[in-house]
């Protein structure tokens, strides 16, 4: 029966699956195909790959300190980002998974509210915010701005894995005696783990993926590499090639993450209610 | 699960909350004290009531933004959702084929934003674009930057390619909590094709159906920097959707009062819409037993 199954729903080749990856990877390959030419190429000739190879926008990019610092600026502020998020959701998060209290529910629809909330209604008052303490132009600040929309969003996803784990598990360890922190520590985080680590990528993506706050917050020396890349529209016009070539490595690390992943993205998303 | 009362687990609410108190309260307070202020300048502000509001509501601005967002958002929604199910129903339920479709899939879905905007941007010139060249050899007249129907065409399909997967991936993760034994009891009840799927696999996507819409909804809703960087809001204002339009005014104008009037009724809008499907979900949530 389960043979009988599988072969009736096993793809010959599916074109619907090919039509749609073909759609998803062609303008992907058309930039790396750009970032491979040089400037002067791609301006004179239109070619499906690169007729003469060339490293050369990579180069630039990985040689020069303003380029290479607007990666080491995000990930800087994206990875702390990624922490303060992670813990200031858990303890929340475990609040909500476990018990009722006073205005739970308003509070949880009102974490979500920020999720909702356009970045446009917030530029200008972070701007000012962050300018009157100070931290105009710091890590810290865009890491902080970043938490408006990735702690509602830690919250979400913990709270749908820490569902998971049945109840009985925190009463047996604490008629065992073990106190709130040990259980916690010790029992409770190894068994949401695979959970944390989603949490982990998605405050990672959405802050990586985020352009309008990080360069209202930066000038100089927090600078993303998403507004860096706005310089290489000079005087005698786009530079295409390492525009494309900065395009190329912005996707890296988030091909490289997602592998790990892959399994469990959807639950991620689906703000871990599936 | 049954949960036990316990007003004490404030205490662990409470680090997030001082946190978005601080990241999201301040601010909001910022924008509201300047919707109800005029100021001549030298930070002297004078108490103009609701007047801000009046003159948006009044302005013919702010309801074309809208009505174009709105329009924006529709449409995507009307083709990212059914293609995004179709290509569920297409993907491979295992095996290293369905791994490596997830993997690819979800490419674009990790992309900054603004190399979204850019990918299409150069895909799309007629110069030195893929897309752009091949249409304009194929003699169809077509630039983003100057046709009204080229723009709208171009940022459509980018948001179809950005966030299809999404509801694709939320769609699949849907089909995959539905036991072989159902496909098998409608086999034996020689159920049609088209009965499984509503019968069987709509029913058991509708939850994360619901999430995907919601989230589609936002996040198309708030949508900046794609358009952005592809037309700049153009031709003319063509594509100027609500956060474009309010940036201009808030950054690029320093249009303080009105700025703050349309952010809040701008987030007004997205609440409400938000909190339906919110209610929806947890209904839903509710019925299932959860």
């Amino acid at each position: 029966m389960a043979d009988n199954a599988t072969t009736r729903r096993l793809p010959r080749v599916n074109v619907v699956m090919v039509l749609y990856l073909l759609f998803m990877l062609v303008p992907i390959y058309w930039l790396v195909n750009m970032s491979l030419k040089s400037n002067n190429e791609i301006l004179s000739s239109f070619s499906l790959w690169p007729r003469d190879l060339t490293f050369a926008n990579y180069i630039t990019i990985l040689t020069d300190a303003s380029w290479y610092m607007g990666y080491v600026n995000s990930i800087i502020y994206v990875t702390m980002n990624t922490v303060i998020s992670i813990a200031v959701a858990l303890p929340a998060a475990y609040a909500f998974s476990r018990y009722h209290f006073m205005g739970d529910k308003h509070l949880f629809f009102w974490l979500l509210t920020n999720r909702m909330a356009p970045p446009a209604v917030f530029a200008l008052p972070f701007f000012q915010l962050y300018s009157s303490v100070g931290l105009f132009d710091t890590h810290i600040a865009v890491a902080l701005a970043h938490t408006l929309f990735n702690v509602p969003l830690a919250v979400w996803i913990l709270e749908g894995f820490m569902r998971g784990v049945p109840k009985e598990i925190d009463e047996t360890a604490y008629i065992d005696g073990y106190s709130f922190p040990r259980f916690f520590g010790k029992i409770f985080m190894p068994l949401i783990a695979s959970g944390v680590g989603v949490t982990a990528f998605f405050c990672f993506m959405f802050s990586w993926v985020e352009l309008l706050l990080s360069r209202t917050l930066t000038s100089t020396d927090a600078k993303p590499i998403a507004a860096t890349m706005t310089r290489t529209v000079g005087a005698s016009g786009v530079d295409w090639g390492v525009l494309a070539a900065a395009g190329v490595l912005t996707i890296l690390p988030g091909a490289l993450v997602i592998y790990f992943v892959r399994n469990y993205i959807a639950k991620g998303f689906a703000l871990g209610r599936v | 699960m049954e949960k036990t009362v316990n007003h004490k687990a404030w205490l662990l609410v409470l680090p997030v909350l001082v946190l978005v108190a601080f990241s999201a309260i301040i601010p909001l307070m910022t924008v509201v004290n300047y919707s109800v202020q005029d100021t001549f300048g030298q930070n002297q502000f004078f108490w103009a009531g609701l007047d801000w509001f009046r003159d948006m509501l009044a302005s013919e601005r702010m309801w074309n933004a809208l009505a174009r967002q709105t329009a924006f958002s529709l449409i995507i929604l009307a083709i990212e959702v059914p293609l995004g199910i179709l290509v569920a129903l297409n993907m491979p339920k295992r095996g290293v084929s369905a791994s490596v479709c997830l993997v690819l899939m979800s490419l674009p879905l990790l992309i900054p934003w603004n190399v979204v905007g850019t990918i299409w941007q150069i895909f799309g010139r007629t110069d030195i674009g893929l897309l752009g060249y091949t249409l304009d050899a194929l003699g169809i007249n077509y630039n983003y930057t100057q046709g009204f129907y080229s723009a709208w065409t171009t940022l459509i399909v980018m948001d179809v390619w950005h966030w299809t997967s999404l509801v694709a991936l939320l769609s699949y993760a849907g089909l995959q909590s539905i036991p072989d034994a159902y496909y098998q009891a409608a086999k034996i009840d020689q159920a049609s094709r088209w009965a499984v799927f509503r019968y069987i696999e709509l029913p058991k996507m509708a939850g994360v159906l619901t999430i995907a819409i919601l989230l589609r909804f936002m996040d198309s809703f708030k949508i900046y920097t794609e358009p952005f960087v592809v037309t700049g809001g153009g031709p003319g204002n063509a594509t100027t959707f609500l956060s474009i339009d309010l940036v201009k005014m808030a950054l690029g104008q320093f249009d303080l009062g009105p700025a703050a009037a349309f952010s809040i009724m701008y987030f007004l809008v997205i609440l409400v819409v938000s909190w339906v499907f919110y209610t929806v979900m947890t209904n839903l949530d509710k019925r299932e037993g959860k």
